[in-house]
């Protein structure tokens, strides 16, 4: 059996979760066998979890779940797992799941594959997985060798697919221990959909020339309902927030579509977002890096091509 | 405070990966090591800065063959007291490496165990929380900033779109994300003190494999870029919908 952590974030199930069902579904229709998913804690609306392929839901409630503490929940999901017989487990690689996958594999001593990217295959005879290695430079085949079996799905791998009707839920009954950790502050930009999740990302590089500058990207975000992105010098000068940084030593992300605006292309920045679906690229220097890694290109000042890409989405967008 | 920092080998950001010709391993000709930049920027340097307020002793862990030496020697150089290399022949999975730190870590009563969050080789961002579980320890991945108070640690981690300020007693694992330092550089005076600090090699515990890579497969190479007029955005837009499908 697929056991499947689906995570609410904010009191919602969303995308994430979304994607890590239809991910389990997929796994388990190749095993033959059935696919569930777990939730932790109270959150409303779990038994729509059934439509992207998730048999029965199956909660387990209780005070020390309230705020997340890794130990916890990675108990809740092994005792979970044991009690169900689950010989594969799902996660998001997400913040919380990179908090628990580890865990979770030192915990039952299964192997485990963090950050995959496809769907699970059977390969002469073993288990096999791919997950980008090198920050999106290579691709591994990676066997698990262990009976039970631990993956966590990079976001954005695996388009939602509904495929069934709602599911029911039942408890699980498991004790559960104290949390170690206390969580003071939990603090959530709202609006923009968060980097790693994103389907649409528009970037800006030293070419911006300053913070004050970076309206043309914001517009254009804006129109495009897009999240916004940096390359590192830009995060480390402190023109754009960390957690905008993308590359080898920032976030790396797969959105459908990512525009870079006055960026070189150099392989660190490549390598964090060279797994992205379509790649277009704006930049004055016909001979940047970058337009080699691009799909479409753009030869020209962003200061005017910008603007009237913003355009040409808003007239795109209101037809 | 007693700290711990583990670190791993990573190929250099600027290595183009190159397979070998049946596809089942890296190809390792003229590729240039550093230590993996979260350990080494972060990781470390917090560690150090830490030790330099409160006292106590920063080691550093690798767990590897040999030729890692050069790497441990660097962390050596910036500043950490002592080191301890877990000896294996050829590099190993997580959950190997992780049993391996956990062994040698389980006796030594260290206040904080410090990881990067990720190596950028394999990308794991799962050696830490493995040891953490292995030694019952609580863990706080991607961490951004870290105070510790009379063993009262108040990490900040980050998380999607946002940040979680945690509290939680020492002994505690931690790895560490940008945020939490800046980056040091090693002098001249380090580079000497180096080579005289200890460097003590352990032996391995036995563990079975539980993963195994079989085979890499570099990215598909983009075709050639379609240029688009500078004063044509209609057009751009046009094939972003109608041939690439993502608006
Ligand atoms: C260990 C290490 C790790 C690193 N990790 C990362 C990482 O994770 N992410 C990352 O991004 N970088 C990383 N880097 C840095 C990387 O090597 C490059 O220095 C960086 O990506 C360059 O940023 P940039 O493209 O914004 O700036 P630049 O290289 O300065 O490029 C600016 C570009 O803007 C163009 N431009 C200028 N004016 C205009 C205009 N008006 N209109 C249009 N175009 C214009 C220029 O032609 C140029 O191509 C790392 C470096 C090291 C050593
Ligand atoms: N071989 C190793 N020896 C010591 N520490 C390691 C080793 N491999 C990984 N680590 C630590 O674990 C962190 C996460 O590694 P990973 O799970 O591979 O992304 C690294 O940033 C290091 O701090």
């Amino acid at each position: 059996m697929v056991l499947v952590y689906a995570e609410a974030t904010n009191g919602q199930f969303k995308k994430a979760a979304h994607e890590v069902i239809t991910y389990g579904k997929k796994t388990a229709d190749i095993l033959g066998t059935e696919c569930h998913a777990l939730v932790l804690g109270d959150t409303p609306g779990a038994e729509a979890l059934g439509k992207y392929g998730a048999g029965k839901v199956y909660r387990v409630s209780g005070a020390s779940l309230a705020a997340f503490d890794a130990a916890v929940y990675t108990a809740a999901i092994a005792d979970a797992a044991k009690q169900l017989g689950a010989t594969v487990i799902i996660l998001s690689h997400n913040s919380t799941g990179k908090n628990i996958t580890g865990r979770l594999a030192a915990r039952l001593e299964a192997g485990s594959v963090p950050g995959a990217n496809t769907v699970p295959e059977m390969r002469d005879g073993y288990f096999t997985v791919r997950k980008p290695v090198f920050s999106g430079k290579a691709f591994a085949d990676v066997q698990l060798l262990t009976d039970v079996k631990i993956i966590s799905v990079a976001g954005n791998s695996i388009p939602v697919k509904e495929s069934g009707a709602e599911a029911s839920v039942e408890t699980l009954e498991i004790s559960l221990p104290e949390p170690r950790t206390k969580v003071v502050k939990h603090q959530v930009a709202t609006g923009r959909v968060p980097l790693p999740e994103a389907e649409l990302v528009v970037s800006g590089g030293r070419g911006l020339k300053g913070p004050e500058n970076w309206g043309v990207i914001e517009d254009l975000a804006e129109a495009l309902g897009a999240t916004t992105a940096c390359s590192r010098p830009v995060a480390d000068s402190d023109w754009r927030p960390h957690h905008e940084h993308v590359g080898q030593t920032g976030v790396a992300i797969r959105p459908n579509l990512y525009i870079a605006a006055g960026i070189s292309g150099a392989i660190q920045h490549l390598a964090g977002v060279n797994n992205s679906k379509t790649i277009v690229v704006i930049n004055s220097d016909a001979d940047a890096p970058f337009f080699k890694a691009a799909d479409y290109g753009v030869v020209g000042d962003l200061f005017e091509v910008l603007p009237r890409l913003t355009e040409a989405v808003k007239k795109y967008r209101g037809q | 405070m007693k700290l711990l920092v583990c670190v791993s080998k990573t190929p250099e950001t600027t290595t183009k990966i190159q397979l070998t010709a049946d596809g089942k391993e890296i190809d390792t000709a003229g590729v240039q090591y550093i230590m993996n930049p979260y350990d080494e920027w972060y990781a470390l340097v917090r560690a150090l800065e830490l030790k330099e307020s409160a006292g106590g002793s920063v080691t550093i862990l690798n767990v590897g063959p040999a030729d890692n030496d050069s790497v441990i020697r660097k962390g050596l150089a910036i500043g950490a007291d002592d080191a301890v290399r877990i000896d294996v022949s050829e590099e190993k999975d997580s959950l190997y490496t992780a049993r391996q730190i956990a062994e040698y870590a389980k006796s030594q009563a260290y206040d904080i165990i410090f990881f990067g969050k990720e190596t950028i080789s394999y990308n794991g961002s799962e050696v830490g929380a493995m040891v953490a579980e292995f030694l019952d320890l609580p863990y706080v991945g991607e961490a951004s900033h870290l105070e510790v108070d009379g063993g009262k640690a108040t990490i900040t981690r980050d998380i999607e779109g946002g940040e979680e300020v945690i509290e939680v007693d020492t002994p505690v694992a931690v790895s560490a994300a940008k945020g939490m330092a800046e980056q040091r550089i090693p002098n001249m005076r380090g580079i000497m003190m180096a080579k005289r600090k200890p460097l003590e090699v352990v032996a391995a515990v036995d563990y079975p494999d539980t993963t195994r890579i079989v085979t890499y497969e570099k990215p598909e190479e983009k075709g050639s870029v379609k240029l688009i007029d500078p004063d044509n955005m209609d057009e751009l837009v046009r094939l972003l919908h109608e041939e690439a499908k993502v608006i």
